[in-house]
């Protein structure tokens, strides 16, 4: 039985008085991997920002809507609650330049000021790199600054500092357009195994890397949520126009 | 043709020649005076020097223990209270830089800096020393804090304005709250830019006189009291390089050396830590 984990209500999104986001409403499944491609500018990042409330953080932006995350509307909590529920990797690599890679992977701890005995850090740390198939390069290297890894790797220690929170979401904005094709399919193949005890929701301008990774795929345009349906049909029989016409390549 | 294609390549390396000359000749002055002051100075630098309280005129020996320790306390009490304030401005200005507040606080601190250290020394002694009718250490560090605010304050926002929002953004998509992402993540990311700000803001005042001429004022005796009258090297060297005794003007040079050699080393820490300390981002 499939269950429904992030629901958004009539999601409107304004930038001052550019209004980006026009009533989009969906539906994401528990442990189920979403793609949302779309044209640049078409507001599939600022909505994955608007599921986490990262939105609030640019200036003159806003929402409105219902978004609810297992049923409770996400506009209502705490943002910070929020945020630790629903972790998010970004488009280039973050890690905190001042953190070990121990540290990074515990930064959502540390940097909380929630302090946990060394046996259950290390047990976190392992366990969070691990899912993100990076424990076996930097076992030995753990104490060594984040920002010394490669971007891949950088990019994996993103997942795994996300993954740490035990959030239930994932969102990943464009989380592999700034690495190169060997790195991009390691973070690709770790999609796969994350979706057993996470839902993701990846934003994505590539099409083929939504076709590669996601059960289901929406396209954003212009604002709209045009089209949601299995990644399958989206890419072999999609009902809408502008849909057929993006993925045949008449715009991008 | 070729005639001129010689002159043309005369005059590039001409110009380059100046240009290096030049270079060259900055450093002149510097040398010119490390080298006067470490010579008149250096022979008068000895334990002695550095432990007894000025002699009195004719007899031998007497030391600037008092203005060191004075000195040690003024820039102490004035770091005390320039960096904080100078540290929570420069976070403000770079946190929220299209702000009303902000485009104020900034002329401010433009302004600030323009201010002649001899104003600021009277306006403290207008605020402090007159209220409380009596030149104080306390004083002396206000109108040095005062100072010190301004380099602190560019410092700090130019340091933190370098660094990504990717990072804040990662912080807070952690749930870290905001002051949190700001003193944990922000600050400590960078640490080497502000630290650098405030070692040169107080290699900027430590030889400040003027505003010390009327709060600290000087004095000529080993002093802890924060309320009263306090020694420094600048104000030894002014009064002493000032009066008719040659013993005087040899401590003068000798509390010269000091100063000089404190600045010196100040500047290469300053080096030192903006290398070391610097975050790869």
């Amino acid at each position: 039985m499939e269950s429904t984990i992030v629901s958004a209500e009539n999601i409107n999104a304004y930038y001052g008085d550019n209004h980006a986001i026009k009533n989009v409403n969906i539906k994401i499944n528990r442990n189920e991997v979403v793609a949302m491609m779309g044209p640049s500018g078409c507001g599939k990042t600022t909505f994955l920002r608007c599921i986490n409330r990262m939105h609030e953080l640019i200036p003159n932006a806003r929402a409105e809507g219902v978004m609810k995350l297992d049923g409770e509307d996400v506009y209502k909590m705490n943002a910070i609650y929020v945020r630790s529920k629903i972790g998010m990797v970004f488009q280039r690599p973050n890690p905190f330049p001042n953190l070990s890679i121990y540290e990074n992977v515990i930064a959502g701890y540390l940097l909380n000021g929630i302090s946990l005995p060394k046996a259950e850090k290390d047990v976190i740390v392992e366990k969070s790199l691990t899912s993100a198939a990076l424990w076996k390069e930097v076992k030995d290297s753990l104490h060594k600054k984040g920002t010394f890894l490669s971007g891949g790797q950088q990019q994996r220690l993103c997942i795994a500092r996300a993954i740490a929170m035990k959030p239930e979401v994932i969102l990943f904005d464009e989380p592999t357009s700034a690495l190169d094709p060997i790195s991009t399919s390691s973070v690709e193949a770790l999609f796969h195994e994350l979706k057993a005890n996470y839902t993701l929701i990846i934003v994505t301008h590539n099409m083929q890397q939504a076709a590669r990774v996601s059960d289901r795929t929406a396209f954003f345009y212009l604002g709209e949520l045009v089209e949601f349906d299995d990644t399958k049909i989206m890419f072999t029989n999609p009902k809408d126009q502008r849909t057929q016409n993006y993925i045949t390549g008449r715009f991008s | 043709m070729e005639a001129k294609i010689g002159f043309r390549t005369a005059t590039s390396l001409i110009f380059k020649g100046v240009i290096i000359l030049f270079a060259f000749a900055i450093a002149i002055p510097l040398i010119v005076i490390l080298f006067y002051i470490i010579r008149q100075g250096v022979t008068q630098v000895n334990w002695t020097f550095l432990s007894h309280v000025p002699a009195p005129v004719g007899e031998k020996g007497g030391g600037v223990l008092n203005a060191l320790a004075g000195s040690f306390i003024l820039v102490l009490m004035s770091s005390v209270i320039a960096i904080p304030v100078g540290m929570m401005a420069g976070i403000y200005l770079s946190e929220n830089p299209k702000t009303r507040l902000a485009y104020y606080a900034g002329l401010c601190v433009d302004i600030l800096q323009g201010v002649p250290s001899i104003v600021m020394g009277i306006v403290v002694y207008f605020w402090i020393v007159k209220p409380l009718g009596t030149f104080s250490a306390i004083s002396g560090s206000v109108a040095l804090a005062i100072m010190m605010l301004p380099i602190i304050i560019r410092s700090t926002e130019q340091t933190l304005k370098m660094l990504p929002d990717s990072l804040k953004e990662a912080a807070l998509s952690l749930g870290v709250p905001y002051h949190k992402v700001i003193l944990k993540v922000i600050v400590p990311c960078g640490f080497a830019g502000i630290l650098s700000g405030i070692t040169l803001s107080i290699a900027r005042v430590i030889g400040e006189t003027a505003p010390l001429l009327f709060t600290a004022f000087g004095n000529p005796y080993v002093s802890g009291h924060i309320a009263r009258p306090m020694e420094s090297l600048p104000h030894l060297i002014f009064t002493y390089a000032t009066s008719p005794y040659d013993d005087w003007h040899n401590l003068a040079w000798g509390a010269s050396f000091i100063l000089l050699m404190f600045v010196l080393v100040l500047n290469i820490v300053t080096k030192v830590i903006t290398r070391k300390w610097k975050v790869q981002l």
